[in-house]
């Protein structure tokens, strides 16, 4: 399906006001439970979560051997795939070997990011996303919009066209009724799936659990039903104790949905043991790299991998809050996805991402595990510019810092363009390049002298 | 040389680390153990569950017909199978503690204790004693700093399942239960002091 591009983005005012409700709901509820009367220590939780984040990937050879031995120590098996294409090769292998014919899937953006359910359809297989959203979207043929609320973009008109088309269902434009038909549906596949692929909030290092967080129950179930559960995470998930959820927990459903809890929380440590009555009889996880060590390597950048994927900088981004998910170029989006994807892809992959943004800090302000957004976008820009700049944009500050350095030619420039400039608002400039722009806003008229001309009228 | 091992050789040369940095300490915050039943009570409540305090066993199973309307259930301490639980109404369990400020229940997979029960039926009805209760989930790491010990899985349930993804509106009973009793029976112990 297509997707639509920055300028008809902003031209559906439909979509405009989905988006800008959704989010905005999102933002004031977070607001509310992170404010100092509802969480006195939260600025103390924040820089905590940071220094544990940043103590876990300045050690991480060491938590990810760690974390083996433990899931190992429980019964689990640990697969460490390179890329992608390693980490699909191990699942479909798996799911040939234990002839898996269908897989229940909950919501991962790691997964979205190798690509997996391509991989396994082309093997026949049948891999059902079941986070409802994302159920939507992968029977309409759609990629998630936002890492919180993945179908924020759709009505309920839209979604009854997606089921009565898919499912073959009545018409049906009720949140509640829709819903009914999802759960009805999906039940029967989490009931017949051979396996389950999760993504992890959470690596615990001193455990070897992988945590999950969700509000409807299908990590729960995906993790749960089938006999064999396969969680996928990048390397960066880890943290050190089981004790450290208490403080990255509160952070993360507060900044996702504004709840102090999400619904489920699941600390999962291999598969079931003697005597337990349900759980996975085999437990995987796969430990992707995917170019987060290339990541790493740059002390000054390697905050982007403390990220927990709440969601919030989106809410709050006013780029994000008008071009909407589908126009930033890799699966992460927002201010996130603008200092993940160039670190990931290299930045001549897409150079103009970084300049995307408005600088305006409501990112950083924002993130629950304080990464510093607005100036990692700055260090882009400078690679960029680094890497070959615009030559417009160099010479025309080459020309304005000679302007500067010379007072008597400054002056001359600046009253001649004073005397050139429009006096009413209905300017000349209102027509070429600055045409929309200036549809919503006025230039303000200069005034009449300059204020070199006027110092030298009161001093004299 | 393995994936495992490109990996670990990828992550010391990016990190480059000349010496070893001691782990932040732990961060478990100390709440009041006062008045956790009624905390627990209206934190529940606001997420649309439902809670009953009750004095004795023998009301806790009077409570317990009540919230069951005369609807098909399982108790955890009956034998059952996946098939059953997939087509009853109620999963009647207990739970291992119980989170004040959150109204949460948390339950550890245990031979009496299926994941299952109280994720595929309907609607779950938890019987727990006032004991469980502790002030936040930082007691529960506090008291169990190694969840993964006892059982392989421990999970944090607050409030009925529920979803916002069609239109932001709120919708109960996704996945999991849309509805969720907790029956509380008062111990004598008084633990606030």
């Amino acid at each position: 399906m297509k997707t639509p591009n920055v300028t008809e983005a902003l031209g559906d005012s439909k979509l405009q006001l989905a988006i800008y409700s959704a989010t905005a709901r999102m933002a004031e509820r977070r607001r509310d439970v992170v404010s100092p009367d509802a969480m006195p220590d939260y600025q103390a939780l924040r820089q905590h979560a940071h220094d544990i984040k940043k103590h876990t990937l300045d050690h991480l050879d060491f938590y990810l051997e760690q974390m083996e031995k433990n899931v190992e120590a429980r019964g689990g098996k640990v697969i460490w795939a390179r890329d992608g294409a390693e980490a699909c090769a191990f699942i479909q292998k798996l799911a040939r070997d234990r002839g898996v014919k269908v897989i229940v899937k909950s919501k991962s953006m790691t997964t979205e990011e190798i690509h997996l359910n391509d991989h396994l359809e082309g093997d026949g297989v049948e891999a059902v996303e079941t986070d409802l959203g994302e159920y939507i979207l992968q029977l309409g043929g759609e990629k998630p919009f936002h890492i919180i609320a993945p179908a924020l973009h759709k009505t309920k008109e839209d979604v009854s066209d997606v089921f009565e088309k898919h499912l073959h269902s009545k018409r049906e434009t009720s949140p509640e009724g829709l819903t009914k038909i999802a759960r009805i549906a999906l039940r029967e596949k989490f009931l017949e799936a051979g396996m389950g692929i999760s993504g992890a909030n959470f690596l615990v290092a001193d455990s070897g659990a992988v945590v999950l967080v969700e509000n409807e129950g299908n990590a729960r179930l995906t993790s749960s039903a089938p006999k064999i559960h396969v969680a996928v995470s990048g390397i960066e998930k880890l943290i050190p104790r089981a004790q450290d959820l208490a403080v990255f927990l509160k952070l993360l459903g507060r900044s996702a949905t504004g709840q102090p809890l999400s619904v489920y929380t699941s600390f999962l440590a291999g598969p079931k043991r003697e005597g337990e009555p349900d759980g996975p009889e085999e437990f995987y996880l796969v430990l992707l790299d995917n170019g987060r060590t290339k990541l790493l390597a740059d002390e000054s950048k390697r905050q982007s991998l403390y990220c927990i994927r709440c969601g919030a900088c989106l809410n709050h981004c006013p780029v994000y809050r008008k071009i909407g998910g589908y126009n930033y170029p890799w699966v992460y989006s927002g201010p996130i996805g603008k200092i993940l994807t160039p670190q990931f892809m290299g930045i001549e992959h897409d150079p103009w991402l970084p300049f995307a943004s408005s600088l305006c800090g409501a990112c950083g302000e924002v993130c629950p595990v304080k990464i510093e957004i607005p100036r990692i976008l700055l260090e882009l820009r400078s690679d960029k510019v680094a890497k070959g700049g615009d030559n417009v944009e160099l010479w025309s500050f080459k020309v304005w810092s000679w302007v500067m350095r010379h007072p008597k030619i400054y002056a001359q420039l600046a009253s001649a363009a004073l005397s050139a400039a429009p006096t009413k608002k209905d300017s000349f400039f209102a027509v070429g390049p600055l045409k929309n722009w200036l549809s919503q806003r006025d230039l303000p008229v200069p005034p009449a002298k300059s204020f070199r001309d006027w110092w030298k009228e009161r001093t004299h | 040389m393995t994936s495992r091992e490109q990996i670990l050789r990828s992550v010391r040369a990016a990190l480059n680390r000349q010496s070893n940095e001691p782990v932040p300490p732990v961060l478990l915050s100390e709440a009041p153990t006062e008045g956790l039943v009624e905390q627990f009570t209206k934190a529940l409540e606001a997420l649309a569950g439902k809670v009953v305090v009750v004095k004795t066993p023998e009301e806790a199973q009077v409570e317990v017909d009540k919230a069951l309307k005369g609807r098909t259930f399982i108790r955890s301490s009956d034998p059952f199978s996946r098939a059953a639980i997939a087509t009853i109404d109620v999963g009647i369990t207990s739970a291992d503690y119980a989170l004040a400020d959150t109204g949460s229940l948390v339950m550890f997979t245990e031979s009496n204790e299926s994941r299952l029960l109280s994720l595929l039926p309907p609607c779950h009805i938890a019987v727990i004693s006032s004991s469980k209760i502790v002030a936040s989930l930082d007691d529960v790491f506090r008291l169990r700093p190694l969840p993964g010990a006892q059982s392989s899985a421990m999970v944090v349930i607050t409030g009925p399942s529920r979803t916002a993804d069609i239109e932001m509106r709120l919708v109960r009973g996704v996945h999991g239960p849309g509805e969720i009793h907790v029956i509380i029976i008062e111990d004598d112990v008084t633990h606030s002091d």
